[in-house]
């Protein structure tokens, strides 16, 4: 088996004897250096939720996005290099833009979701562009087909998902994603769980710096547009958090 | 300044163009779209069973009128571009999306082109539609539209024998009447009526020939 810097690491267009390429795996491993972002597929829409570090106390709220809109009616989360996220959505609001203004449709998430995949894939074909070190969520709510949530990786590979976590504590946030009942979660419930994983099981206080969360969802109550989370129904989901380490002491 | 040849000779190298006679109706459960069959060149005719009828998508047809290299070029963009798409979606396209992606064609390369379309077809979310695209490349949804160099004769006639949700055999009389008129009227329309009935089940053709066309008032 090859391991680190036996040679085969050094472009994308090497493949290891083993089938490899790890070009491709080091850009995963730039994923899971960066604070974790999660998303739920409810039953009456998509959340997305990001655990941001506050690097310094000068820094404006709120700044330092890691959720985008593209279009009216999808939403991207991003983790890992958040450059070379803001390049893919960049990207992506070019296709939608130019998807509506061909046909007059607004674009069908599923659509999207492949063009961007077969984006990512280009990068990891050439010696002289390197892999984006980036996962993307991309989460959509539509009045028939319902919510739709996939992630983008750093090798391209596009999957559905019900839940998904990206980033830093991914395993112990799918953990929890995976006791939750998500088909009969609203949008609202969703707010309060993903808070409170965020903060009890993947956010480290005593390691880490302080966190702020940045939340967003597209949903029936948002009339299917990707919006951010009401800043106040996000501090009572904290306040809910906190209310809930009090009952377990 | 006044040009000898235009004026009197017969120019053979002139653009092939089809003037033309096309309607389009919605009717209860879909669409029918009918044509006439000539395609001139100045004043001989090319192909005198031109069928003017295009297939863009399985229940979504164009009628062609003006420049036959340009709408041909053009229909034929779009039928790729409906193709592909549905095939991305997974799911069939709406006559609106088709029209819309002509009328992309048609304006953006506005000065290069003289063709106008009727686009008319069946689809399960808005059910019959009819979008009228003239040649400046804008786009228009109607009940009903008429095209080419014939249709100036048939404004009347259409205004007055128009009704919302004819039966499909109301519907197949009001077009089979009108290019009928047209073709008697309009020097650049000829030939036979070509038809086409598209709703939920499909597409049918039919053919009217010259010998079976009513005849109205004539001497």
């Amino acid at each position: 088996m090859s391991g680190i810097g036996t040679g085969y690491d050094l472009y994308p267009t090497t493949f290891s004897p083993d089938g490899r390429i790890f070009q491709v795996e080091y850009a995963h491993k730039a994923v899971e250096n960066s604070s974790t972002a999660i998303g739920l597929c409810c039953k009456d829409g998509v959340v997305f939720g990001v655990e941001k570090i506050i690097l310094s106390k000068m820094l404006v709220e709120g700044t330092n996005r890691r959720v985008f809109s593209v279009g009216e009616h999808i939403g991207i989360a991003t983790a890992g290099l958040t450059a070379d996220g803001r390049r893919i959505v960049q990207n992506a609001r070019q296709e939608a833009k130019n998807y509506e203004n061909f046909t007059s449709d607004i674009i069908p998430i599923h659509v999207l979701t492949e063009r961007l995949s077969i984006y990512v894939q280009v990068f990891t074909l050439y010696n002289y562009i390197r892999p984006f070190g980036c996962s993307l969520m991309i989460g959509s709510y539509d009045e028939e087909k319902g919510p739709s949530l996939y992630c983008i990786e750093p090798d391209s590979v596009a999957l559905g998902f019900y839940g998904c976590a990206i980033g830093k504590g991914k395993q112990e946030a799918k953990t929890e994603i995976s006791k939750l009942k998500l088909s009969e979660m609203t949008c609202k419930d969703a707010v309060k769980e993903i808070a409170k994983i965020l903060i009890k099981t993947v956010h480290d206080e005593t390691k880490e710096k302080e966190m702020e969360l940045e939340m967003s969802w597209v949903c029936k109550e948002t009339k299917g547009k990707h919006k951010l989370v009401p800043k106040k129904l996000i501090e009572e989901a904290v306040e809910w958090v906190k209310g809930q380490e009090n009952e377990e002491d | 300044m006044f040009d000898l040849e235009k004026e009197f000779l017969y120019d053979l190298n002139k653009e092939v163009k089809t003037g033309t006679t096309v309607m389009a109706v919605t009717f209860k459960d879909g669409v029918i779209i009918a044509a006439d069959s000539r395609t001139s060149s100045g004043s001989y005719a090319v192909n005198r069973v031109t069928d003017k009828l295009t297939p863009v998508h399985d229940q979504i047809y164009c009628l062609r009128s003006g420049s036959a290299a340009d709408t041909q070029i053009i229909s034929s963009y779009v039928s790729y571009y409906t193709n592909m798409f549905s095939i991305e979606e997974g799911s069939q396209p709406t006559v609106k999306k088709a029209a819309h992606m002509f009328r992309e064609f048609l304006y953006q390369n506005k000065q290069y082109l003289h063709a106008a379309i009727i686009c008319a077809g069946w689809d399960p979310i808005d059910g019959g539609s009819v979008y009228s695209l003239p040649l400046g490349g804008s786009i228009v949804k109607q009940p009903f539209a008429t095209g080419g160099s014939g249709s100036t004769y048939l404004y009347g006639y259409c205004d007055m024998n128009f009704k919302e949700n004819m039966t499909e055999e109301e519907a197949e009389k009001f077009v089979t009447y009108g290019i009928t008129e047209a073709i008697a009227r309009d020097g650049g329309s000829g030939g036979i009526v070509r038809k086409a009935i598209i709703d939920k089940n499909g597409v049918r053709r039919k053919t009217v020939y010259g010998n079976k066309l009513k005849k109205f008032w004539e001497k």
